[in-house]
């Protein structure tokens, strides 16, 4: 026999909750991944065709045109621009889906929650998880791609999925906040949509930061001081905690060595800090959903 | 907090927001640097009540005076903005069936999530996922993605899988009017059996006589605020006659009018004790039906004539003048006939009377007045179970059974 108060207060999680709240997480998963290519005709093919054809539009663009130069490899020697992108690529189109896909699953489940009590996370959770399975997936074919053309990938795999978890609980914080948010403005998924192409080319996915580097030396050069300082434009491009991950995922991935420690750090950080802030928010704010919906 | 409380509810507030001018979107917000005007609503105040463990517990009140928000709230779906409300065991809400069904995936895929959404573990959903689908009765069809199903099926299969989570604590809220007589009296069924085995049920309903057979104590709210709670006869009769509003009187209500018109009946009346004209009575009440004529001209041997039908359309009774032998020889001008009842045998229920005065071979109507009068009828003396009407029977034990046994040696000893 539990003892379950509903107050004024967020009620505490008890442990029998808690043990449910697992089982409810996996099927709740497993209902977003079916459902989402059910009845297409590629089925799970879809998340792979995203994926490539943002690769094909990004190389020609990037790679052909504009001519992008990226270091090769080391110690892999993988020198492939269309590799190198996608490297970052998916882990920026995993944090996009995740956190988007998160911030419309309390609306988008309005029917459960008005009429159903469970602990409502766990909708933005399974949405996010869900994209895990997608993420997964095309980090699969992508090593393979990797090996094929000569990096030795297979022991860095652990590694880059550490990161996967540490972005998962990036993406989560995130889409608890905005799943509220969500609820309470309905306009949040439009903000979002252009905060995310900005974000996009904040972060180097399509440019290496060698780029950014060099940009904020021909400023310097060019006497663009503001307060007769150097203007530091790659210390606040590194404020960006997907400029870390990104780098992380280059350096398992395509470089196939150990990521600055710097920067595995500041991802680490990051992922906590949005997952609590996150989670504060959701709790603060979850008591008056099931009227806002 | 007494050890065999099912539920306590203390103290508990509810509050509403009234948006009148409901601005959801971010930019308007940031504009005008402020989310939204709205208006609080308090929709249940200062409530505080208990439900011992094993009750049927009853919730009633008019549309709007808080009973489905309580019962939300003790389904943890509305967090009280004041107030607590323990619940001891686990809880399930039979709220809207099926609510949980993603409509692309089987039936046999949509148990086993909506029972995790429910709190059932894979474990226990493996062992009752025959009893579940036998229940709702989609053996054949529970491989098939549930947007296939019909709105009876969905319903059947939300309930079936609700119910078997197995509570200690049920709420209800007006669902058992769905799907066809055999599933709902399969529900009913599945009630009793609940009840038996010692849970609590929490019921919010409008249908009272339902409230008043099943539960053993019901609450009554009313604007939010708990007006009384106690024995369900007593609070829902309380109920009833404080609902009850008093119907008017006018022939002119008829449903339907003909007749040739040398007699009209210018008003039928139902006096109650009182000596007032009413449409509310109660079972075993003397009551008189007055029908008031204006002949326009001398009419020989006219019938006057009247009828009852239920609500639902069942005639109930009819008398006539004729058949009473009772035929004036002729009336002229205006005047009214009297029925006169000495007790009201009729079951709590809405009627419909139907008056007429026709010649005396009854093939020409004067005036037909078809469902004129309307009236209620409440509890009263004597209070019988159910139906129609009432009869005034008395139990006992049978008479001494010696005479019985004698007659049947008689029999025995003349074959």
């Amino acid at each position: 026999m539990s003892q379950l108060p509903a107050t004024a207060d967020a009620p505490r999680r008890t442990a029998s909750e808690l043990r449910g709240f697992r089982e409810l997480l996996v099927n709740l998963t497993l209902r977003e991944v079916r459902g989402k290519y059910k009845r297409t005709v590629l089925g799970q093919g879809w998340s792979l065709l995203n994926p490539v054809a943002a690769m094909l539009i990004f190389t020609a663009v990037f790679g052909l045109l504009l001519r992008i130069k990226v270091p090769a490899g080391s110690p892999s020697g993988v020198d492939i621009f269309a590799l190198w992108l996608v490297c970052g690529l998916l882990p920026w189109n995993f944090l996009t889906s995740a956190m988007t896909g998160g911030m419309g699953a309390l609306v988008g489940n309005a029917n459960l929650i008005k009429k159903v009590y469970f602990p409502r996370e766990v909708l933005v959770a399974a949405t996010v998880l869900s994209w895990d399975v997608s993420f997964a997936f095309e980090l699969g074919v992508l090593a393979a791609a990797l090996m094929i053309f000569g990096a030795f990938v297979l022991p860095w795999l652990p590694v880059a999925a550490v990161f996967v978890v540490l972005l998962t609980a990036f993406a989560l914080g995130l889409g608890l906040a905005l799943s509220v948010a969500n609820v309470y403005f309905r306009d949040t998924t439009h903000f979002m949509n252009i905060l995310l192409q900005i974000w996009f080319y904040a972060t180097p996915v399509v440019y290496p930061m060698s780029y950014v580097t060099e940009a904020a030396r021909k400023l310097d050069q060019k006497g663009f001081r503001p307060f007769g300082h150097h203007f530091p434009l790659e210390f606040i491009y590194r404020l960006n905690p997907m400029e870390r991950f990104v780098n992380c995922f280059r350096a398992t991935l395509y470089d196939n060595r150990w990521p600055a420690l710097a920067d595995s750090l500041y991802a680490a950080a990051a992922a906590a800090a949005s997952l609590l802030i996150g989670y504060a928010v959701f709790r603060r704010y979850e008591g008056r959903l099931a009227e806002e919906l | 907090m007494s050890s065999e409380s099912a539920v306590v509810v203390d103290d508990v507030s509810k509050r509403f927001r009234l948006y009148s001018e409901r601005n959801q979107s971010l930019k308007a917000a940031l504009m005008r640097h402020g989310r939204a005007r709205y208006e609080e609503f308090w929709a249940v105040r200062e409530v505080s009540l208990e439900i011992k463990q094993g009750a049927t517990y009853g919730l009633v009140g008019e549309n709007g005076s808080g009973k489905s928000t309580l019962l939300k709230c003790i389904a943890k779906i509305l967090r009280p903005d004041r107030g607590t409300i323990r619940t001891t065991g686990k809880l399930a809400a039979l709220l809207e069936l099926g609510s949980g069904f993603h409509p692309e995936l089987s039936g046999r895929e949509n148990v086993f999530l909506n029972g995790s959404i429910l709190g059932l573990s894979k474990r226990e959903l493996t062992s009752r996922f025959d009893e579940i689908v036998g229940f709702a009765g989609l053996e054949q069809f529970i491989d098939q993605p549930v947007k296939n199903y019909s709105s009876g099926m969905y319903v059947r299969l939300g309930f079936s899988v609700a119910i078997n989570v197995d509570p200690d604590v049920l709420l209800v809220d007006e669902v058992l009017a769905v799907g066809d007589a055999v599933f709902q009296r399969r529900c009913q069924e599945k009630f009793s059996e609940f009840r038996r085995a010692g849970k609590t049920v929490v019921v919010v309903s409008h249908a009272m006589e339902t409230v008043r057979t099943m539960c053993d104590e019901v609450a009554w709210l009313e604007h939010g605020r708990l007006l009384r709670t106690g024995r369900p006869d007593e609070v829902v009769d309380a109920y009833v006659d404080e609902g009850r509003e008093d119907r008017e009187v006018s022939s002119e209500q008829a449903e339907s009018r003909w007749g040739s018109g040398e007699v009209r009946l210018s008003a039928v009346q139902l006096i109650g004790p009182a000596g007032q004209p009413t449409t509310h009575v109660r079972t075993g009440d003397p009551v008189t039906i007055r029908l008031h004529y204006l002949a326009r001209k001398r009419i020989a041997q006219p019938v006057f004539g009247l009828a009852m039908e239920s609500l639902e359309g069942v005639y109930v009774w009819a008398h006539n003048t004729r058949d009473a032998q009772w035929v004036p020889d002729a009336i002229e001008g205006t005047g009214s006939v009297d029925l006169t009842i000495d007790r009201l045998m009729l079951q709590p229920g809405t009627f419909d009377l139907t008056a007429s005065v026709v010649t005396y071979d009854t093939t020409h109507a004067y005036d037909f007045l078809r469902r004129c009068l309307r009236f209620d009828v409440d509890h009263g003396t004597p209070r019988e179970s159910g139906g129609l009407v009432a009869l005034g029977g008395r139990w006992g034990f049978s008479p001494p059974t010696v005479l019985v046994v004698a007659a049947t040696e008689t029999t025995d000893g003349t074959s």
